[in-house]
């Protein structure tokens, strides 16, 4: 009769034990993240840490509200061009992508719900994410970052947070964007198709080579990079003056004020067509890099910038209604005709 | 080889070289075009035509600077072979290139204009080995080689240290890329303007090396015996030290770190006509200007992309060390 009384005992220590380990989180959800990892999740999420820049501003157009801080505060420059309530959320340093700043502990100080990260899927990202979640405890969701899953990393990370009314919002505004894009360029013959060099720096001699991240939305618009890199996936490429004479484009997006301001100047690119027929263009940046910096959703409006600069005579609409109701839907502030203007002549 | 024809052939050999380079290039000019182009430079001709834009304003100009480059660090790498006795020494013993690659990528951290990062450059890698002398000679007064080099190892480390210590606080998006591609060096950005400037300052910087040659070939004896020859040590080294210096500096602050030329070159030379300093200089500043013209050429024409100097020198330089020691094994080596 001992046996089986301190078996029963035992089995009661066992149902308390569990009854107690199931109280505890309140980890009611798996999803599946774009790189096939089940994560579980909590039910509601309020907190969210984003894990790099790119994320960061995917967070801000779906829900500014979940947002505990930024990767890196913005400047003042840039504030007004976001909604209020997230203008002054702390810097809190980044987790992943080309160093690392953030410390493990600090992150759990910071007590998110879920961790997302948004960009290149491998198995160094995957098993980064895995570590960081065994560790810190938090559940850590990769999410797809390649331009043409946008909307798809838009319903993804709606569903997650529960903001699928927003999410599909931004979502069939970007479908639309991208057939907007599709119809101006299918009316566009091969040999009208610009050929445009992204120049980097001070100097200009920095670019992106084909299929890079950098000028991946130049050319989803169509129009030839004409820096060719080694490999089918581009990357950051240097070149030299002579090289981007003898590449001879036609048109040149800068991400750098002087850049802009200085190359008419400069004798060593006069023979470049671009510079002789005055197309150089800024690309704006308040708050986000509409063509390149940071690689995410911000660059949806730098499609539309983009058709309007290369295909002036085909692309419909008024630009600046198109980025003024962009930056209501996707930033949610409204744009006054100065804070437009200064946004389109790529200040910052 | 008879020493006597040697260094003419080289100088021969260096124009040979230069004239080569200045036709190859991404922006194909034909070498009827390039002599047209000198013509209508010399007649002062008005109208530029893209050919004389790529020429005068971006191709020759890099040229120049290969040649200044190479020549300067193979200098400054042989005359401090012979000042330290020892055939490993590049010239960044001191600290000279760790020092200018702090100041400029600093100057890239801070977002600074293209001219204020090559003065960074050019005053970290002064202030460098000024640091270094000035500790070597708390530390024992002057005359002991091996504290100045062990002050410099010190000192290039903790530069060192402080280069990835930026790289780590730098942007990644957009700092990040240009401080890795300044560190490994390139010509691709090198404009009139920075040739003018840096041309006066090696070759103030050579004169005295060149100068005295024989006397730092003296050096290599030892102290006492350099002494008991008439030399004044500790004047003379206090001179190569600071020639060396002046020039390195001043070609990384336009090219970024590129190892390997000064430490290479020499023993080419030495191979090519001994080890005596007063021939194996000369040589060394002509095969150094050539080699760097050379790798230049295929820096910017074996891709379509800028392949880094630093890694060129390496990649070719040694194999092309590797087969000269082969064939030269008869030659001495100090």
């Amino acid at each position: 009769m001992n046996t089986s009384l301190s078996r029963r005992l035992f089995a009661l220590g066992l149902m308390l034990a569990a009854a107690a380990l199931t109280t505890a989180p309140a980890f009611a959800r798996t999803v599946t993240d774009s790189a096939g990892r089940a994560v579980e999740i909590p039910d509601t999420i309020s907190r969210v840490f984003a894990a790099g820049p790119p994320a960061s501003t995917l967070l801000y157009v779906l829900a500014p509200e979940k947002m505990i801080g930024w990767v890196r505060a913005p400047r003042e420059a840039e504030k007004p061009y976001l909604t209020a309530s997230v203008r002054d959320l702390p810097e809190l340093g980044r987790l992943t992508g080309r160093g690392d700043t953030l410390n493990l502990e600090r992150l759990v100080a910071a007590k998110p719900d879920i961790v997302i990260d948004f960009g290149t899927i491998n198995d160094t990202y995957r098993s980064l994410a895995n570590r960081v979640q065994q560790q810190a405890g938090i559940p850590y969701l990769l999410i797809d970052g390649r331009f043409e899953n946008t909307a798809e990393a838009i319903r993804l990370l709606a569903d997650v947070l529960g903001v699928k009314g927003r999410g599909e919002a931004l979502a069939s505004a970007t479908d639309a964007i991208l057939r907007q894009v599709d119809d101006v360029i299918a009316r566009v013959p091969a040999s009208d198709r610009p050929r445009v060099y992204l120049a980097r720096g001070t100097e200009g001699l920095e670019s992106g080579s084909r299929g890079s991240i950098n000028t991946e939305i130049i050319e989803r618009v169509g129009a030839t990079n004409v820096v060719e890199g080694l490999r089918e996936k581009g990357g950051l490429v240097n070149v030299s003056a002579e090289q981007i004479i003898a590449f001879a484009p036609d048109t040149i997006i800068t991400l750098d004020r002087s850049f802009a301001q200085t190359v008419a100047g400069k004798p060593a690119w006069q023979p470049v067509p671009a510079v002789r027929e005055k197309r150089v263009f800024l690309a704006p940046s308040l708050p986000f890099g509409f063509v390149d910096v940071p690689p995410s959703v911000n660059r949806l409006i730098g499609l539309t910038w983009l058709l309007h600069i290369l295909y002036p005579d085909k692309a419909p609409g008024d630009l600046k209604e198109q980025v003024r109701s962009f930056y209501k839907l996707f930033y949610q502030v409204d744009l006054d005709d100065a804070a437009l203007a200064r946004v389109l002549d790529g200040a910052g | 080889m008879r020493s006597a024809a040697v260094l003419p052939a080289l100088a021969a050999a260096l124009i040979g070289v230069a004239i080569i380079a200045s036709g190859i290039g991404p922006y194909p000019i034909p070498p009827q075009d390039v002599v047209a182009a000198l013509a209508r430079r010399v007649v002062g001709a008005v109208n530029p035509a893209p050919i004389d834009t790529v020429l005068f304003q971006i191709r020759l100009p890099r040229v120049l600077a290969a040649a200044l480059v190479g020549a300067a660090l193979s200098a400054a790498g042989a005359a401090y072979q012979s000042l330290f006795r020892n055939p490993l020494v590049s010239p960044d013993i001191l600290g000279v290139s760790t020092g200018a690659g702090l100041g400029a990528v600093l100057g890239i951290l801070l977002g600074l204009p293209v001219a204020a990062i090559q003065f960074l450059g050019f005053g970290g890698g002064l202030a460098t080995v000024l640091i270094v002398a000035a500790l070597a000679r708390a530390l024992r007064g002057g005359g002991d080689i091996l504290v100045l080099v062990l002050a410099g190892i010190v000192v290039g480390a903790l530069a060192g240290a402080a280069i990835s210590l930026v790289k780590v606080l730098a942007d990644p998006y957009e700092q990040l890329p240009a401080i890795t591609f300044w560190l490994l060096g390139s010509l691709a950005g090198v404009k009139p303007a920075d040739v003018a400037a840096t041309l006066p300052v090696v070759v103030i910087g050579l004169a005295p090396l060149v100068l005295l040659r024989w006397r730092i070939g003296v050096l290599s004896l030892g102290d006492d015996e350099a002494r008991a020859l008439g030399v004044e040590v500790t004047r003379l080294r206090a001179i190569v030290i600071a020639a060396a210096t002046l020039v390195t500096a001043s070609v990384v602050a336009i090219s970024g770190v590129i190892g390997w030329v000064g430490l290479m070159v020499p023993h080419m030379a030495r191979l090519l006509v001994g080890p005596r300093f007063d021939r194996m200089l000369p040589a060394s500043i002509l095969i150094g200007a050539a080699f760097m013209m050379a790798v230049d050429t295929l820096a910017r024409s074996g891709a379509r992309i800028e392949i880094p100097l630093g890694v060129l020198t390496a990649v070719i330089g040694g194999p092309l060390f590797v087969w000269l020691l082969a064939r030269g094994r008869r030659r001495a080596l100090p």
